[in-house]
């Protein structure tokens, strides 16, 4: 078996770093979509070895950083409730809504806990019969089809005081959006991976024909987006637009079958509201109908959060979209920190502006 | 018989070791207090000071210097392989005397105990606190107890305090930290911080990751006697390696160049790591610790090191120029760099 160290050997990434130094004659900008990928390009300071032509765009694939504003406004409201329990992902407790995040919340009393698996989730409901238990489930395709199975779960089992707030998004409708703004500058993606592991990369190609540009499906360890900048560049000098596997070790072509049919089966497409970016038309997953009793937005339809309009300084939208660097916005690392952040890209563990800000403040 | 011995009379005359497990009672100044210390507490960590049974010990010192050190150990689960919150309460305690260049001598031992905790779980930790104190030379001379309610796992803190001696001049310091020093690190990193997880998550690595726990004092008083001109020793405990070297950096007002393929980190913990999206240079250790050495007495150093600690003992890095903000930079092998920071809060497991 590999292990991780075999994906981050030296000798192979420099020769990587040659081959792309050679190919590359023309100034280029790289869009990765995932925060997990930008995360690695700055831990190594791989984004730094690479040629200075290549302008490395920073995409939207931060689960917790689109999330909208709204969504953890209702989490709060949730957890707010007398013998009710939110629970979420670590990474989403930080993140502030309109005016508070769900860790603040739980210190001024909301009842919020941390899980690694949405499972977990209905393992405490199973265990604790008299308390509304919440998932507050947020992210791309990735992590959809375990919220999905969960869903499935809880109504074979009868767990009836078990409901998902879900808030899950889809990454395709996004890069449409993307591109179709006249501003982009983006000349080539580097896709998420691990949403194509589920997903396949049917979804892919009208897109890369449509806008004509290359769309290159890569891994998160050095060796893996090394080579996805690699062909990335290759289709881009050699003008071969269209969409290619550069993560073959654990993506394929038609991605997962057993998980799309249980997204396709618990979840609806809708569109939705992705925070810095607006409404994406089809952007979004909505529990159906037929699971509507697991929907937490049908059984706390009765609340209402308040939706304070904050006084928005956050450039994260630019961010998300690759129009502005993270050390390019006024308030980076001024008025702006993870200690006392802005906006959602500075506190997210896969966000750009937080990734600059650990890895390269005060360079 | 006074009023005040009719009320307490009225207490339960069973003696501790009747109960299974810790009732308030056990707390409340009461005869099951005095049980439960003399039958369970006392006679694990008998000593001729403690048997003084004052309201304060009263020890003998032979330096004018003392360090001085306390810290509370709350962690969960109590039993980790490699340790326990009994070992980890005398080591952490221990281990920050050395890390003055002092020699330990005496610990207070305070416990707080959940109604409902195991008196068994008890007399397990109370067993690893006096095998603890025996490895690591030091003397318990004094202590409290106090029970508070329970919940559904009913646990145990300790808080220890630590007094030790100075023999060394001039004292270790972070302001002593020089350009040109050594780097020098005793082990790898990042096991108790993964062990502890893998545990709470119920995931099982192979082999299993086993907390590095374990007492520095051989090690640094080793150093210290050989001559060698070491400026300053830290311990990496929560925050690990990042935290360590950016404080110091940060106090003595120096950059310092760590280089990445250095740092030693075994596969299930880097594993364990990549699992939960942590990055093992901020985890925490208990076993390990960054002594700075003056750069002629490196390789003395390292073998002095190499002879005392069961890890790899490497050199990690250099202090660069002096810099009104401190700053440490971590060198890879593709000749990439990065900045080290503290991490805001604590670390959060990533979503995908």
């Amino acid at each position: 078996m590999k292990t991780q160290g075999d994906f981050r050997d030296p000798e192979k990434v420099r020769h990587l770093l040659d081959a792309i130094a050679q190919k590359t004659s023309k100034n280029w900008s790289i869009m990765e979509i995932c925060g997990g990928q930008t995360h690695v390009f700055l831990k190594y300071g791989l984004d730094k070895l690479l040629p200075s032509q290549i302008d490395l765009l920073h995409g939207p694939g931060c689960p917790v950083c689109v999330t909208a504003a709204e969504f953890i406004d209702m989490a709060i409201q949730i957890a707010r409730q007398p013998d009710t329990l939110v629970v979420s992902f670590g990474d989403m407790l930080r993140v502030p809504g309109s005016c508070l995040d769900l860790l603040s919340a739980r210190a001024e009393g909301a009842a919020v806990q941390m899980v690694y698996s949405p499972l977990d989730a209905l393992e405490i409901a199973q265990k604790e019969p008299k308390r509304q238990v919440v998932f507050f489930a947020v992210g791309f395709e990735t992590t959809a089809p375990a919220i999905a199975l969960t869903i499935v779960n809880a109504q074979r089992n009868q767990i009836s005081n078990f409901s998902v707030l879900c808030a899950h998004v889809r990454v395709p409708p996004a890069m449409t959006a993307l591109l179709s703004n006249p501003a982009h500058r983006i000349d080539g993606f580097l896709a998420a991976g691990h949403v194509c592991t589920v997903m396949g990369s049917n979804e892919y190609y009208e897109i890369a024909k449509k806008f004509s540009v290359p769309i290159v499906i890569t891994g998160f360890e050095p060796l893996d987006i090394l080579y996805g900048v690699y062909r990335c560049i290759v289709r881009l000098e050699d003008k071969q637009p269209g969409v290619e596997n550069a993560y073959a070790r654990v993506t394929r072509e038609q991605g997962n079958a057993t998980a799309q049919q249980i997204l396709q089966q618990v979840f609806q497409v809708v569109d939705r509201n992705w925070r810095g970016l607006g409404l994406i038309p089809l952007g979004g997953f909505q529990i159906r109908e037929e699971y509507g009793q697991f929907d937490a937005l049908r059984r706390f339809s009765h609340l209402s959060p308040v939706s304070v309009a904050a006084d928005d300084l956050c450039m994260g939208g630019k961010v998300l979209q690759g129009l502005m660097k993270p050390d390019q916005c006024p308030y980076f690392a001024t008025r702006c920190s993870p200690e006392h952040p802005l906006g959602a890209p500075m506190v997210s563990s896969e966000g750009a502006c937080a990734a600059y800000y650990r890895y390269r403040r005060n360079e | 018989m006074s009023a005040e011995s009719e009320v307490m009379d009225l207490s339960c005359p069973l003696p501790a070791d009747h109960y299974t497990r810790i009732v308030t009672g056990h707390g409340g100044g009461g005869r099951l207090m005095r049980d439960l210390i003399d039958q369970i507490i006392r006679p694990e960590l008998r000593n001729p000071i403690l048997d003084q049974q004052h309201d304060s010990a009263a020890i003998e010192l032979s330096s004018k210097k003392l360090a001085f050190t306390t810290d509370s150990y709350v962690i969960w689960p109590l039993f980790f392989p490699g340790g326990d919150i009994g070992s980890l309460a005398v080591y952490g305690t221990v281990n920050d005397l050395s890390m003055a260049g002092a020699s330990a001598k005496y610990l207070s031992l305070s416990f707080i105990l959940q109604e409902g905790l195991e008196m068994q779980t008890l007399q397990r930790i109370l067993h690893s606190i006096r095998r603890a104190a025996e490895q690591a030379d030091v003397c318990i001379v004094t202590g409290d107890t106090k029970v508070i309610e329970g919940g559904a796992n009913p646990g145990l803190y300790i808080n220890t305090s630590g007094i030790g001696e100075i023999t060394i001049d001039p004292p270790l310091s972070p302001f002593a930290i020089s350009t040109g020093d050594a780097v020098l690190l005793n082990g790898d990193i990042g096991r108790h911080g993964t062990c502890i997880m893998a545990l709470r998550e119920n995931l099982q690595f192979s082999p299993e990751i086993e907390s590095d726990c374990a007492p520095l004092h051989r090690q640094t008083e080793a150093l210290l006697r050989s001559g060698c001109r070491i400026h300053c020793m830290r311990d990496l405990t929560r925050g690990g390696l990042t935290s360590a070297m950016v404080e110091l950096a940060q106090c003595a007002q120096v950059g310092i160049d760590l280089q990445e393929e250095a740092i030693e980190v075994i596969p299930p913990v880097q594993s364990a790591c990549d699992l939960f999206g942590l990055d093992p240079l901020s985890v925490a250790n208990e076993g390990r610790f960054v002594a700075f050495v003056h750069p002629q007495d490196t390789a003395r150093a390292l073998s002095i090191l190499e002879q005392e600690s069961p890890g790899p003992v490497r050199k990690i890095g250099t202090v660069g120029e002096k810099k009104s903000h401190g700053q440490v930079r971590l060198l890879n092998s593709y000749g990439g760099q990065r900045i080290l920071d503290l991490l805001s809060g604590e670390q959060l497991p990533r979503i995908c």
